[in-house]
């Protein structure tokens, strides 16, 4: 199987410490200081109500898929997909470590960093099962 | 029909050229323009040198419509560059008939021409990857982000929250190809049938090969002017009656892919226009994909959100056959797709059923309103729509 050879994200001075949080393993968003609303992209301006009083926190990596669509002729095949994250904003991302066939809109799924050749740490999703992450809820007797 | 009959004039179609190449290696891309931009003209009646406002996109070479201008050697007073990929073309012909109530032309001049398939671009569908100065691009191109993909998903999640089928897409590729037949110039002429579609190769689920375009070189013109030099022309006379333009996106991050900009830039212009979807003859609908047409038909309200999949069945957009005609040329699934930008050929056509020039076997009966719509950039990411409805007088 052939390597994904992945475009390099060229990180900006409005996204660097996002970056490099990624690179430490940590997943981050942007939310408003003002409104309190939580954005993807990240960018320094609310995309809500204008203020410049945009933060870095870390999320949660927990989320479901919004939509997908696997690029079977790509080589490798992979899958695109937005994903809708707790906090929030949806994201365009990869689902990875995957059944391509098995995949349904509205599955949980879970962060899963991908490193591209440069080293850049992509954030993309698994289902939650193969993440080996148990629900609580489903661990009943 | 209930309508003000005090309706003020906007402006008037009065020239439409699509170029006859869907291969144009032996062209260069300034050649194609003149080609288009004259024979726009000549359908007119007109001259290059009545031509003092000048429309073109980014498929026109050099920098904005300054190397165009120079090329055909226009005299002008008015350009516009208004990009929104391939939708430009519809705003062009609002943006013109704007300009012309506001007295800052007279003749206007639209023009596309573009060599995708010559060039070798499009196959893949890989949108513009080289500026990593666009906000979105470090969020995007890492992620492997296609025109295909962005179109797959929308289609999946109208497939997760409608329940539409491969099979009902399919029946848009069907019509289509129903009225490619009749096109000698169109790229792909067979007809083909609903298993066709979904047996073709799957590229990016749920869309198969044959739920996408063609990818062509050409191009095509149009020609807009004031009514007082339209009705001094010998051409049928279109007017344009609404317009509408849309540009829709992520919205922060909280957006829902299955909903595009036709439902507004359609709002505006069935308003502007004081028609309803059920008056309208004809449809010209941009058909990047087989779900692109399902979105619009939708969205500019010719069924009811989520029955976009029971309404194109059964032959409903074949002439002759169904309820609303759509794409009598063929359209982008099967005539052609010049410069990867199909809402120039998507005025043209509506401009041949208006006038009743298109061909026999697809012309619509009396058709005298046309809708023609277009979506430019991606579905599923950031696009706009532009709508014109236009009237034969």
């Amino acid at each position: 199987m052939n390597e994904r050879v992945f475009i390099e994200p060229q990180p900006s001075a409005e996204t660097e410490a996002f970056w490099h949080a990624a690179g430490e393993g940590r997943f981050l968003v942007k939310r408003c200081t003002a409104c309190g609303k939580a954005h993807w992209y990240p960018r320094s301006h609310c995309p809500f109500c204008a203020s410049a009083d945009t933060v870095w926190e870390e999320a949660s990596g927990e989320g479901v898929i919004y939509s997908y669509s696997v690029m079977r002729r790509a080589k490798p095949p992979y899958v695109m997909a937005y994903v809708t994250l707790a906090e929030g904003p949806t994201m365009m991302t990869n689902i990875v470590d995957c059944d391509p066939d098995g995949l349904s809109i509205g599955d949980a799924v879970t962060l899963r960093f991908v490193t591209t050749a440069e080293g850049a740490a992509l954030p993309m999703f698994a289902p939650k099962a193969a993440a080996g992450v148990v629900d609580p809820a489903e661990e009943r007797p | 029909m209930c309508r003000p009959m005090s309706r003020p004039a906007l402006a008037y179609i009065v020239g439409a050229f699509e170029h006859p190449t869907r291969d144009a290696g032996d062209k260069t891309l300034a050649q194609l323009q003149a080609d288009v931009a004259l024979g726009a003209l000549a359908d007119a009646g007109l001259g290059k040198d009545d031509v003092d406002g000048f429309f073109c996109g980014p498929d026109a070479p050099g920098t904005g419509p300054l190397s165009i201008a120079d090329y055909l050697n226009l005299d002008l007073r008015h350009v516009d560059t208004t990009n929104t990929s391939g939708s430009s073309y519809l705003l062009h012909v609002a943006h013109a008939a704007q300009a012309i109530a506001a007295g800052k032309c007279n003749v206007a001049l639209i023009t596309l021409a573009g060599r995708p398939r010559t060039e070798g671009r499009g196959k893949g569908g890989l949108v513009r990857r080289d500026d990593p100065n666009q906000p979105d691009f470090q969020w995007e191109q890492p992620f492997g982000m296609q025109i295909l993909n962005m179109y797959g998903m929308t289609a999946m999640r109208h497939m997760h929250l409608y329940g539409t089928t491969s099979e009902q897409l399919a029946w848009i590729k069907v019509a289509a190809s129903h009225h490619a037949q009749h096109n000698e110039r169109a790229y792909a002429r067979d007809v083909v049938t609903v298993e066709d579609v979904i047996n073709s190769p799957m590229v990016a689920d749920p869309l198969h090969r044959l739920d996408c375009c063609v990818v062509t070189d050409g191009g095509g013109a149009l020609v807009v002017t004031r009514p007082e030099i339209a009705r001094s022309l010998k051409r049928p006379l279109v007017k344009v009656i609404g317009t509408g333009e849309r540009p829709q996106h992520q919205q922060g991050g909280y957006f829902e892919i299955t909903q595009s900009g036709a439902a507004w830039s359609g709002k505006t212009a069935f308003e502007q226009a004081g028609v309803r979807p059920a008056d309208i003859k004809y449809v010209s609908l941009y058909d990047s994909f087989t779900i692109t047409v399902l979105l619009q038909l939708e969205d500019l309200g010719f069924c009811a959100k989520g029955e976009g999949g029971r309404f194109v069945m059964d032959g409903n957009l074949i002439s002759g056959v169904g309820r609303l005609p759509f794409n009598t040329d063929g359209g982008g699934l099967c005539n052609n797709h010049p410069g990867n930008r199909g809402g120039m050929t998507k005025i043209i056509e509506a401009v041949r059923q208006v006038r009743g020039e298109a061909h026999p076997a697809v012309q619509v009966a009396n058709c005298d309103l046309a809708l023609a719509n277009g979506i430019g950039g991606q579905l599923g990411v950031r696009h706009a729509s532009g709508t014109l409805i236009l009237e034969r007088e």
